[in-house]
């Protein structure tokens, strides 16, 4: 149990050394970031507005995850946030209750991830491509929902989910904490992870384990469509509106970024959604930190890009290999035996065959 | 055939060649004379392509020497041996679909005139050097406007335009009709009048004793002998790729009983157009059922069939006394079938994940994603099978692509042995995997079919499927075109089966 524990930290190191990095350079370039108050019954500081801001990626990523696990991409996730914001924005408008809204904004991401993942399963299509119909055309259809304008609402309710806060944190981030750990805890409880790294690194032979790769393909494809139905509403009513053009634009390059900073190949297998959110609070990080530091916004993205270039390189497969041949001579024999006490139980009772 | 036939024009001597774990190619000669149409055979992994690969530099040689007429070569890459005169055209045809046939002849090398190419020029070229193969086609239209036969004589001028001694086709008809084989058989005859070695690849025994001037086997990464056409007869060739002398049998086995138990599944008029034809197969409990007949006659297909990987387009199958419908490999798992895949990497294993995950995931498929096996139970069961299989690995969490092909099959063995199907299909097993794992893999086999299981095993090994087979099902053309038991149980007997009838169609 311990051994497995510290196997999972390991697999988190290179994401959590990142994020102290740029958190540490925020407090550099702006004292007061890990300050925190507590006012009107909820927190304020810069690292809970990392946490909030960062709320629509991290919902992503969890989705984007599932996704890049099967071999697959979903580029569509930025236009289903509009689609979601549009549906629950004309939904309360129209005088439905909340509940109604919620539902119908998660039915359509729903909808819209079966979609998906009935042309990428069904009918074979590349992901890349099929997802991006829904990212072109989806645009289109939120703009059909809101009839071209941006569709204003004053349902508090509604509102309360965009910027009110519960048991001192913002409801954004107590949203993607728990819809995070619930499908951590479905895919890893179940056997669906499993399942799921199969069929992303060999579909054929998972397929013909008796794994039913259609239908998981279908299931993670909506899994995708409805975090980002999640995210969508929690935009629209962070700005009491659904802004169909820009409602979550360009988010899902900023949600496949957090998982590849997540360390989850975008050729499929292995993954871990937890390392994707870290992901997700890097990149905020590294957003919240321009904006306090006071460079002049050009620099924004150009900075952002230069950081991201340094985690990924730092994570590349070159660099893992320079790094473990200089480092193998010296600490190779220092490592061996320190590693050995915990795993030791199981090498020893394998390597004799009798 | 051609007056200038003994001439030597390409010589290979000793060529070997070693990949990480295998030597797969073991001091092979190989003479070309000029004017020669040399048909080069053997199964699939007797190391044809590698040979080929080694002979126009796309792989390095370990060992051996190369000589083109008469002198030593030794060419480092494709474009090299193509400059010495060594061209090949593959299979799948290596050209641009998008550009020009012109474009195609002479991608690359496009005549040019003040640092342009031009345009008119090459096509003029072009159109000269397609006459020569009787082509007469618009040059400037997309290559890929035109048929596969068209494409191919296309790439074949244009490898012949480049090298000019040495023609080497991979698999050159697979893809072509009868009319189309024609018209390339006649630009291959043209071409070895005009003097070229010929190199030619295939499965088709037809057309090697249609065009071939000579026949060299391999198996297994040897050389196994090389004759002219004449001088070989269609039974001493499946004998050869098949690695069996007919007059040194003398197997000492007692002919298995026939096993007359309840059926476990039963097959009627099961088929698919196209893969393979209808055939019928009751399957008992405890019995082996060997599949032969050369590559592309069926044997895979009739596997996957089986196992609903191929959804069946006729007929019916039982298991016990209820028919049932094999719609997916899913819906042939529970009904307790298994099937152990011939390409294990691409079928078979899944690299990335652990043995013990690789081992769990048949039964987890089938218990479903809800309920999973814990990691206890996991960890019992991947250590249940290492021991009973002999899988040898440092542990238990060692992704399975690291592991030697001897132990992937065994966990994939594994995989399937975990869930006590009653009836195994393995297609292959013991292909690519080292002497010692093989007779363990064949030891298995004879086990569980000791302990009940029924099991359906392809395999190109006849001596190995007269050991362990019960009865032996010998396919051709994608047909089931006999059953051999009892006494009829011979490598001799399965090689006469399957070269019978062969040699009345060699015209077609």
């Amino acid at each position: 149990m311990i051994a497995a524990a510290q196997a999972a930290l390991r697999r988190f190191v290179p994401q959590l050394i990142a994020l102290a990095t740029i958190l540490a350079l925020n407090a550099l370039v702006f004292p007061g970031f890990f300050d925190i108050e507590f006012q009107n019954g909820r927190l304020y500081g810069s690292v809970v507005d990392v946490l909030n801001r960062g709320a629509p990626v991290a919902l992503l990523a969890i989705g984007m995850t599932l996704v890049i696990a099967t071999k697959g991409i979903d580029l569509s996730v930025g236009a289903v946030m509009a689609i979601a914001g549009a549906v629950v924005a004309a939904t309360v408008a129209g005088g439905a209750s909340l509940a109604t809204a919620l539902l119908f904004a998660a039915a359509a991401g729903i909808a819209c991830g079966l979609w998906n993942g009935f042309l990428v399963a069904v009918l074979g299509m590349q992901p890349i491509v099929a997802t991006l119909i829904l990212m072109v055309a989806g645009r289109g259809i939120a703009q059909l929902i809101t009839e071209g304008a941006i569709l204003t609402f004053n349902h508090q309710g509604l509102i309360f989910i965009g910027s009110g806060a519960f048991a001192g944190l913002p409801m954004p981030v107590l949203i993607w904490l728990a819809l995070g750990a619930a499908v951590t805890l479905a895919v890893r409880r179940s056997a669906l992870g499993m399942l799921i790294e199969a069929t992303g690194i060999n579909r054929r032979a998972s397929t013909l384990c008796g794994i039913n790769s259609l239908v998981l393909l279908l299931a993670v494809y909506a899994v995708s469509g409805f975090c980002a139905a999640v995210a969508g509403v929690i935009i629209a009513a962070d700005i009491k509106g659904a802004d169909a053009n820009n409602a979550g634009l360009w988010l899902e390059l900023d949600a496949i970024l957090a998982v590849v900073i997540g360390g989850t190949s975008l050729l499929g297998g292995r993954f871990s959604i937890v390392a994707s959110l870290l992901g997700a609070m890097i990149i905020q990080s590294i957003n919240t930190g321009i904006l306090l530091s006071g460079f002049p916004p050009e620099f924004n993205l150009i900075i952002k890009a230069a950081i991201i270039v340094v985690i990924l390189v730092m994570q590349s497969p070159a660099v893992q290999t320079l790094y473990d041949f200089l480092r193998s001579p010296s600490e190779v024999p220092t490592e061996t035996p320190r590693q050995l006490p915990g795993e030791a139980e199981a090498p020893e009772s394998l390597g004799r065959p009798q | 055939m051609n007056a200038t036939s003994s001439e030597v024009l390409y010589r290979a001597e000793g060529v070997s060649k070693r990949f990480p774990g295998a030597l797969v190619l073991d001091g092979v000669d190989f003479i070309l004379r000029r004017g020669e149409v040399h048909a080069l055979l053997g199964e699939n992994g007797a190391g044809k392509s590698t040979l080929i690969k080694c002979l126009t530099g796309a792989y390095r040689r370990d060992g051996g020497t190369l000589l083109l007429d008469g002198e030593s070569i030794d060419p480092r890459g494709t474009q090299e041996a193509q400059g010495l005169g060594i061209g090949t055209v593959y299979q799948e045809i290596n050209l641009l679909p998008n550009l020009s046939v012109a474009d195609n002849l002479f991608l690359g090398r496009q005549p040019r005139r003040f640092g342009l190419v031009s345009t008119a020029a090459m096509r003029r070229a072009a159109r000269g050097i397609l006459a020569g193969y009787g082509l007469d086609i618009d040059v400037a239209a997309d290559l890929g406007s035109f048929s596969v036969a068209i494409q191919q004589l296309i790439a074949i001028a244009r490898a012949v335009n480049l090298s000019g001694k040495v023609l080497i086709l991979d698999e050159p008809t697979a893809s072509l009709d009868a009319q189309e084989v024609g018209t390339l058989f006649a630009v291959v005859r043209d071409l070895r009048a005009r003097g070229l070695g010929i190199v030619f690849i295939t499965h088709f025994l037809d057309q090697v004793f249609e065009i071939a001037d000579r026949i060299t086997v391999l198996r297994n990464g040897r050389l196994v002998g090389s004759k002219p056409t004449a001088e070989m007869s269609r039974v001493e060739l499946v004998t050869m790729m098949l690695g069996r002398a007919l007059e040194q049998e003398t197997h000492s086995r007692a002919p298995q009983p026939e096993i007359s138990g309840a059926a476990v599944a039963e097959f009627k008029g099961f088929g698919k157009a196209g893969k393979i034809a209808p055939f019928d197969l009751t399957v008992r409990a405890g019995e082996v059922i060997g599949v032969a007949g050369l590559l592309g006659s069926g044997r895979t297909e009739t596997a996957e069939v089986l196992f609903g990987v191929e959804r069946a387009d006729s007929g019916e199958a039982r298991v016990g006394a209820k028919a049932v419908s094999l719609t997916s490999p899913r819906a042939a798992v529970a009904q307790g079938f298994g099937f152990c895949p011939e390409d294990r990497k691409t079928s078979g294993i899944i690299a990335d994940l652990s043995l013990r995950e690789n081992i769990a995931l048949a039964l987890q498929a089938r218990r479903g994603w809800s309920r999973p096996l814990s990691r206890r139970e996991q960890n019992a069961l991947a250590d249940r099978y290492i021991q009973a299989l002999d899988i040898r690995t440092s542990d238990r969490e060692k992704p399975v692509g690291l592991l030697s092909g001897g132990n992937q099959q065994k966990a994939i063995l594994a995989r399937w042995l975990a869930l006590n199907p009653s009836f195994l299909i393995l297609d292959e097993p013991t292909r690519g995997i080292d002497v010692g794992a093989h007779a363990e893999i064949i030891r298995l086999i004879e086990g569980l079919c000791a302990a009940g299981m029924s099991l359906l095993v392809i395999s190109s090994e006849l001596e190995e499927l007269v050991v362990y087979s019960t009865r032996i099902l010998v396919l051709r053309d994608r047909a089931h075109v006999a059953e051999l038991t009892g006494s009829d149980l011979t490598p001799d007997q399965i090689v006469h089966a399957i070269a019978a009838d062969g040699s009345g169609q060699a015209g077609a």
